[in-house]
């Protein structure tokens, strides 16, 4: 009565089901912010490059080549000519001019308009302080010539311009069912959008699935071997492990953590686990009196016991950090400037004036209600409470509570994560800077600053920078403003006839370079 | 009669002015606001953001637009999902909400009435004990449990039945409303024993044995009727509950339906989303109670009489 499995049907037609978490936002790169956004834009849209899933290095999109002036500020893109919106238009560099120009614009509120801010003028003329869009660094020289003229050189400028909010949209189209600053015309639906990647959109049944299939008339379609790609929105990782199982998808969103030994002792290869761009932090507030001593967050920062918290808590899932910056984010490793030392924290803590913990007032620990939050929390508070015998008190809130205290700078101790924009250290980085509106620790050094703000961007290569980085992050975790814990992973459930989806850190996917090869040995079991 | 359904549905009409102002005012008093995220958004276009859905204009003036809006049919664009209006949203995921809502009803009445017959008619035996006991279960045991149960017979061992999915396999919505119906299958069980056993000792029944119909004919003609009133008073409240509660289940099977959009929108802090689904829900238990009422009142021949004699003397 179950019928072809998705799997067996999928494989004979090279259509892949894909597990993409939640319901999408909208389809508008312009507006939607996102992963799961993410993994449907970059099939239907295409900026002026993409990504090598093997790499992460840039390869020609949209722009054939491109050329950058020797002060690195001019760079020129030749877009192909034969690249075609999906209503035969051909694409241009004055598509990129407008579709630049509308996410600029105030009104549309576009939440990643910060990946333009490095091409002149084009943060003054977001914040209104000039009109004339003439002066923005951005220019089409011709139909297919795109100047682009940046503030400062930026080693990773080209890595933003693959970033769905920098891909070009289709004028004509926006205009017809709106005003182009209006983010919710109806130019994204099914029937109305014109898009210019490798796949165009079939359908969207809301809350049940979104189906792409492949452009035959793609500038690069004999690269893409997929008919489909059947998107998923399941939010429960159990009933995506549940649909695995039942053959339904090829891969899933992620892999329900307690679900992890039982797959490790049976089915391990359907288990992909690999490091990401994200760490798991706890934020102090530099501000509260019994915290505002280094040598007190120093204290609690070395009795996490991160190796046993992964062994046991984490079905070792992830990896302890020590720093912000993720280990080898393009060749750059962050300093380990302390390890799990409980004797030298208790030393520390006496030294602060808590000696076996004696007068340390109860600390509070806010997390957001969610199992894995609460299963660390308990752990780690049972580590303080053994190691330096202080006390703390756990509190679970709702996720827009938790955030509002976070950001008013109402808690003692918080759980926190970031996962990077791109890759390089930078986005790690400069969330940090006094002030920042993501740093919500009341932390800041102007030494700090002035390394990532001046020294870093004005480095004339890639050592010098990363030493810059590297002197910043050091001083940093020297005055432990938050305490690391581990570095995030990317968890799938793979089906073996999935292929040509290569990890990476970014946990980056190239839907162009997939497909399916069914193997009889391959087959999964129910 | 028709005035008093004109009457029932004039009273409503305060009803949900003030279900919307409580809402609207309540929900904007939770801390946090739709835009604020863990990657927060810069404040420029925090205020554009603002600016866009009116959040920059005083609370009575928000509230102002809001009813006007509303009474143009406009529940305006959900925050979360900015591709899509209040009520695109709340009507694509009706059809699947509302099958599963029905299926569900049919599964609690067929389940739920013939267990509770069966134990009315021989009450204080295993008859009584067992389907009660079971009722009992069914009442405790929370969808979440006995949903992923069910999939584990009948899908992963047995694989007589899909495991996941709404319509696109044969099959496919039996476990679904398996386990929405159980839990009401047991409440519907109780009620009609309860109802049944009151019945079985009023006169009239024993007038109609007495007169010699056979018992299948007391039962199903006279009995039936009476025992079942709580049950038809409980069937407007349950089918708006389970419209409005199917959320846990739609996530087990991955229905595409109303309930996640509920649940989510007060998560995100939706504001117009979480407005949409509540006056769309509080209609549905107004509209709901409303016709369980009538048919409570046709069933039982005392409020009938008394509802005519009421209606006659006005007019």
């Amino acid at each position: 009565m179950q019928g072809e499995s998705n799997i067996d049907s999928g494989n004979r037609q090279q259509i892949l089901h894909f597990g993409n978490g939640a319901e999408l936002q909208g389809l508008d790169p312009h507006v939607v912010t996102g992963i799961a956004e993410h993994h449907v834009v970059q099939a239907l849209f295409e900026g002026l490059v993409m990504k090598s899933a093997e790499t992460l290095e840039v390869e020609p999109a949209a722009a054939e080549s491109w050329s950058v002036s020797d002060d690195g500020k001019v760079y020129t893109f030749k877009i192909r000519k034969n690249a075609r919106w999906s209503n035969g238009d051909a694409l241009t560099a004055k598509d990129f001019e407008w579709s630049w120009w509308r996410a600029l614009q105030p009104a549309l509120g576009s939440q990643y308009v910060f990946m333009y801010f490095p091409i002149e003028n084009a943060e003054a003329f977001f914040k209104q302080e000039i009109t004339d869009f003439s002066k923005v660094g951005i220019k089409a020289l011709d139909d297919y010539t795109l100047q682009v003229r940046l503030n400062n050189p930026t080693p990773y400028f080209m890595q933003l311009l693959d970033h769905y909010s920098m891909f070009p949209v289709h004028r004509a189209t926006i205009e017809k069912w709106g005003k182009p600053h209006e983010s919710y015309t109806r130019w994204t639906r099914p029937e109305n959008i014109v898009t210019n990647g490798p796949f165009l959109l079939e359908s969207w049944r809301l809350n049940k699935n979104l189906i792409v299939k492949r452009n035959s008339d793609y500038w690069g379609a004999e690269r893409v071997r997929l008919n489909k790609i059947v998107y998923y929105p399941i939010e429960s990782g159990v009933t995506e492990e549940r649909m695995f199982r039942a053959s339904q998808l090829h891969w899933t969103d992620e892999v329900a953590i307690e679900r992890a030994p039982w797959y490790r002792e049976n089915n391990p290869d359907a288990m992909r686990i690999k490091p990401y761009v994200g760490t798991y932090i706890y934020r102090i507030n530099n501000k509260v009196d019994h915290l505002k001593d280094v040598r007190v967050r120093k204290a609690l920062a070395m009795t996490v016991d991160r190796d046993t918290l992964m062994n046991t808590v984490l079905n070792n899932f992830f990896t302890p950090a020590y720093a912000i910056t993720p280990p080898g984010l393009l060749g750059y490793q962050p300093p380990k400037t302390f390890s799990y030392d409980p004797d030298k924290a208790r030393a520390l803590l006496a030294e602060a004036g808590y000696p076996n913990g004696d007068g340390f007032p109860v600390t509070e620990l806010q997390f957001n209600t969610n199992d894995q939050h609460r299963k660390i929390a308990i752990a780690i508070q049972q580590m303080w409470k053994k190691e330096l015998n202080i006390d703390v008190r756990l509190q679970n809130k709702d996720w827009k509570v938790y955030l509002d205290d976070e950001a008013t700078g109402n808690f003692e101790i918080s759980r926190g994560g970031w996962i990077g924009d791109y890759v390089d250290p930078n986005t790690f980085m400069d969330m940090w800077i006094t002030g920042s509106g993501i740093n919500r620790t009341g932390w800041g050094n102007s030494r700090y600053d002035e390394l990532v703000l001046k020294t870093a961007p004005e480095a004339k290569n890639r050592e010098a920078r990363y030493a810059a980085f590297f002197e910043a992050e050091t001083l940093m975790m020297n005055d432990m403003p938050f305490i690391p814990i581990y570095t995030y992973s990317s968890h799938h459930f793979v089906h073996p006839s999935v292929k040509g989806m290569a990890s990476n850190v970014m946990n980056y996917h190239n839907f162009r370079d997939v497909y399916l090869e069914p193997e009889e040995s391959n087959r999964q079991e129910n | 009669m028709l005035r008093y359904i004109g009457l029932r549905l004039l009273q409503a009409i305060p009803v949900l002015f003030a279900v919307i102002t409580a809402t609207f005012f309540l929900i904007r008093q939770a801390p946090g606001g739709p835009f604020d995220a863990e990657k927060p958004v810069i404040p420029a276009v925090k205020r554009a953001l603002e600016a866009k859905y009116n959040l920059d204009l005083p609370m009575w003036q928000q509230y102002l637009h809001y009813l006007g809006d509303l009474f143009k049919g406009d529940m305006g664009p959900s925050f979360k999902y900015p591709g899509w209006a209040v009520h695109d949203l709340i009507l694509s995921g009706l059809p699947a909400t509302a099958e599963l809502a029905l299926y569900a009803l049919l599964v609690a009445l067929l389940i739920g009435v013939a267990a509770g017959v069966s134990a009315a008619l021989k009450p204080n035996t295993a008859r009584d004990y067992v389907p009660m006991s079971l009722a009992m279960l069914g009442i405790c045991m929370p969808t979440f449990l006995l949903g992923p149960l069910l999939v584990l017979i009948f899908g992963f061992w047995l694989q007589w039945l899909p495991i996941s999915g709404w319509g696109d396999l044969p099959g496919d919505k039996i476990l679904p409303s398996l386990t929405l119906g159980a839990a009401y299958a047991a409440y519907v069980a109780r009620l009609t024993r309860g109802g049944m056993l009151e019945v079985m000792s009023q006169d009239y029944i024993r007038t109609a044995r007495a007169k010699g119909l056979p018992e299948r004919v007391v039962i199903v003609k006279h009995a039936l009727r009476g025992g079942l009133i709580p049950v038809v008073a409980f069937l407007g409240p349950a089918f708006a509950g389970l419209l409005a509660g199917s959320f846990v289940v739609e996530t087990i099977f991955q229905i595409p339906g109303l309930g996640r959009f509920y649940v989510q929108a007060a998560f995100n802090r939706d504001y117009t989303m979480i407005l949409g689904t509540t006056i769309f829900l509080s209609t549905l238990i107004i509209v709901f109670n409303l016709i369980s009422d009538l048919l409570a009142t046709w069933m039982n021949p005392k409020l009938r009489n008394q509802l005519s004699t009421k209606a006659g003397g006005n007019t």
